[in-house]
This record gives C-alpha cells, structure tokens and sequence, in this order.
C-alpha cells in the first residue's frame, strides 16, 4: 500500500484510496445482512402482505434517505458523514447527537452481527451433530478479527467487504433463479401458502408494526457517507455509490420477500433466525444451500466490518472536533487509520453482543438510526435554504425537493409510533439518554471546542447572514 | 474432544492474538511519535496533503 513519509510530515491524515465500489460495499454490506435475517420479524408483526407494504414504504424512506444524503454529502466531503453535515449546516448541538446516533447505531449493529455469528456457528454445528456449543468465542473473535483489519487499514478493509457483500447479493439472484418461478415445477407455492387466508391477518395496525422490522430492509446504507475523506472523487463516487446501493437492496429486499413468503408459512417465516438460508434448505437444492449458508455468513461479517469502519469514523471526527477528548482524533502514521477510536469501540460492541438480548441490541441500532433519519429532512430544508443552487457547486442535485424531505419525516413519524408500540420503554429511555447527554455538551463539554476551527467547508456566507 | 471443540479454543486463541498484536502497536505507535503528530489531521486539509502524497515501495 501506498504510504507517505510519516515521521517527517508534520500532518498525518486519513488516506483517499477508496473508490466508487468500495462505497457501494460499505453501504449496501452494513445492510444486506437485514435481507438474510431480521426483515421477517416484520411478516411475524402483520403478515406477508404487510411485510411487503413496509419493505415498500421503507424503501421510499431510504431512497429520500439516499437521495438527500447524495446532495449534501456531495459537498461536505469529510469523515464523520452527516455529522459533519449537521455541523456545518445546523449547529453543534445537533452535530454532537448525530454523531452520537451513528456511533450507536453502527455499534449496536455491529454487536447484532457478532450474535449473529455466535447463533449460526451454533445451527451449523447443530446439523452436524454436535449440540450445546459455546458460541461466545466465536463472538468475540468476529469482533476482534474485523476490528484488526479495520486497524490495518481502509482499502484492505473494504476490498474485503467488497468480494463478501457482492457474493451475499449475487446468491440471492441465484436463490430466485434456482427456484425459477416461472417453470410450473418451481417450488413456490405462493397460491396455497397466502391464497386462504385474510391479506392481512391484524388488519392496517399489523402493517404499522410491521414498519419496525421493515427498516431492517435497508438500515445503514446512509453509512456511505462516513467514506467522504477516504474516498478518492467524493463528489462523483459519494454519490454513485449511494445510488447503486438502494437500487441493490430495493431489488434484494423484493427477491428475498417473493422468495422465502413462497416457501414458508407466514407464521414460521415470522420467527425464522436465519429465513434465506431456510428457503435455500426448503427449495430441497443442497448446492443453494450451501450458497445461502455462507452468504448469510459473509452478509453478517459485511455488516459488523462496515460498522466499525463507519462508527470509528464518526467517532473520530468528533475527537478531532474537540466534542469529545481530542485524544480520539488521533490516525495511525502507517495504516492512516482512526486507531484509537477503533480500539476504544471494541469492549462496547463485546458488552452489548456478549451481555445484552439480540431484540434490545436491534431496537437501539433501529432507534438510533430512526433519530438521525428525522434529523435529514431538516438538514436538506436549510441547507437549500441557506446555500442555494446557485451558490455552491453540487456533485449530485436530488430532484422534487422538497418532497422527498417531507415524506421522509412523514414515515419517520409512522416508524416512531411502530416501535412505541413494541418497544415503548426503551423509545423513550434512549430520547432520556440523548436529552442528559446534549445537557452534558452544551454545559461542559462545548467549551473546549475551538468554535472557528470546527467550520472547515469553504462556503459562501449562508444566504440571510 | 471433537472439531468443534477445537474450533472453539482456536477462536479464543486467535481472538487473543489479534487483540494483543492491536494492544502492541498501539503501545509502540503512542511511544514512538508525538501527540502533536498523531492528532493533526483536520477536516479540511486532505486535499493540500494530497498534493504531498508520494507512492512508496
């Protein structure tokens, strides 16, 4: 790898070595892992139907999602994604709770992975005949291992995500190819399965509860942005790659619905650890098997390898912002990677995947997450307001503003009342969380930030200033 | 003993020994360059640096 001379350098920065391919690993490998499991707790909430009108409804959500993230970061290329965004567009308060809402969604993912892993070791042991075995180290061992290359450096790091992420895709097609539901021997049988019985078994509030686990679909692939200072053209590859990424999990979020809905009963496909690797085994094709089984693997090591990427990113950023202790702003000289924030997030993800339940792990990704969605449409509605088209050059202008900012709170809101509904307790326990720590920042911590030096972007003074 | 067993000790062997190959080039990078070095990037200035970037060997 490419290195420059870090003892004489009196600056060492993060390495712009990535490409549009890496980006589009990075986004769609944190998500497709909701594809192989997590997205079916939705046909459990409201059944298969509902299931599909949130995988819908969700997609429209990510696609404004991808689509305001596209323009903005287009034009704030730096680490830390829409942290930095929200630093130069609406002020450090909401900087330091989006930071906080992606470290913590990204983390929590992460720890949701690495159970993950721990319960496949466990399935596949079980169909070999060995029961009873101690899935911790395998846990702790995802972690670590991907924390490492993480350490080592970027380009290494999500070259990897991309051979992984790109086979997990690639075995879904050939999952809907191998059944082949246009041949009348397909061993679909959508008809006998969903014919019967009422569309919607709990009625219009299933599919509200549905929305929950209908974020699954996609959840994370706005962690493309946190590429933007190792990303060799942000403006041309942010973009892109952002696009490509919806656009891939639109497709595989459809394919995985009409698939496992034509092979399971709805009622078990709602509780399924593993649904796409069920379908693979229920097609009755030993070689799908095998396939859907390690791309289930490598969609969850996809996953936690891009969370500690990006939640190391945005951690990092606010230690070079002085939000928190500068001591995390720190980049290795030889790896060009944020080191110590990596480092620092490791115990946090092994306490939560070793100490905390896979739905409480989930439900804080998903809140988190949920709370810097609500964040963008605001962000997009001053930034063209304060900086017009006119005024600073986009790589990427998103069409129908500001429509799709307002159907993004829109569903925001709907999401909001679907976890309240599963998940009230903890809903309002995080918005205490983040309520204490913006107290914590806006009354100690704010004055150690040097308050010139954190607005880097070259912008023209904002339109009404 | 069977290879699940094994694979369980190998796992812990390995994870012990990516986390402390971190630990010691954590420890080795901190003591040998400077705060001020490590903690000098800022937001911003990447593409000056790039201007400075030489591919090495």
């Amino acid at each position: 790898m490419s290195q420059t001379t870090a003892k004489s350098s009196p600056k060492i920065s993060l390495l712009r070595v990535l490409g549009p391919a890496h980006v589009w690993a990075l986004g769609v490998g944190i998500v497709l892992v909701g594809e192989y499991m997590g997205w079916n707790f939705a046909v459990g909430k409201g059944g298969a139907y509902a299931a599909l009108i949130a995988c819908w409804a969700a997609g429209l959500l990510y696609t404004c999602v991808a689509m305001i993230d596209s323009e903005v970061t287009s034009t704030v290329a730096a680490a830390g994604g829409q942290y930095a965004q929200a630093k130069h567009i609406i002020g450090p308060l909401m900087a330091f709770n989006v930071g906080l809402y992606l470290v913590f969604a990204y983390t929590m993912l992460e720890a949701a992975n690495a159970i993950t892993v721990g319960f496949l070791v466990d399935t596949v042991a079980g169909m070999s005949g060995h029961s009873g075995i101690d899935q911790r180290p395998f846990i702790v061992l995802s972690i670590i291992f991907l924390a490492w290359l993480n350490y080592r450096g970027v380009l290494a790091t999500l070259t990897f995500s991309l051979v992984i992420t790109a086979f997990a895709f690639v075995a879904i097609i050939v999952l809907f190819f191998g059944v082949a539901p246009w041949n009348v021997d397909s061993p679909l049988k959508h008809v006998e399965l969903l014919g019967n019985q009422p569309a919607l078994p709990y009625g219009w509030l299933g599919v509200l509860a549905a929305m929950h686990f209908g974020l699954w679909y996609y959840l994370g692939i706005e962690g493309t942005t946190q590429a933007a200072e190792e990303v060799r053209s942000p403006a041309r590859s942010l973009p892109f790659g952002t696009m490509a990424g919806i656009i891939t999990l639109l497709i595989a979020a459809t394919l995985t619905w009409y698939v496992s809905t034509g092979l399971m009963p709805w009622e078990y496909l709602g509780q399924a650890g593993v649904p796409l690797f069920d379908a693979a085994r229920l097609s009755g094709s030993t070689v799908l098997m095998v396939i859907l089984g390690i791309g289930t693997l490598f969609s969850t090591l996809a996953s936690a390898n891009g969370c500690i990427n990006d939640a190391s990113r945005a951690w990092f950023s606010m230690g070079r912002d002085h939000y928190l202790p500068a001591w995390f702003g720190a980049v290795h000289p030889t790896y060009r990677t944020p080191y110590r924030s990596i480092i620092f997030l490791v115990p946090i993800a092994l306490i939560f995947a070793l100490g905390a339940p896979l739905d409480q792990v989930i439900t804080f990704s998903i809140v988190s997450g949920l709370l810097g969605y609500t964040f963008m449409p605001l962000n997009i509605i001053l930034f063209r307001r304060k900086w017009p088209l006119d005024t600073i050059k986009r790589g990427y202008v998103h069409p129908f503003h500001p429509l799709p900012a307002i159907v993004l709170l829109a569903l925001c809101g709907v999401t909001y009342v679907a976890v309240f509904l599963g998940y009230g307790t903890q809903l309002v326990s995080m918005v205490a969380f983040y309520i204490v720590v913006s107290l914590w920042f806006h009354f100690w911590r704010y004055q150690f930030v040097s308050r010139g030096k954190q607005f880097t972007m070259p912008w023209p003074r904002p339109k009404g200033y | 003993m069977d290879i699940w067993n094994m694979l369980e000790y190998a796992a812990w062997g390995l994870s012990i020994l990516f986390g402390l190959h971190m630990i010691y080039d954590w420890y080795k990078t901190d003591s040998t360059y400077s705060e001020d070095v490590l903690t000098s990037s800022r937001e911003g200035e990447l593409e000056a640096m790039a201007e400075h970037h030489k591919v090495g060997s």
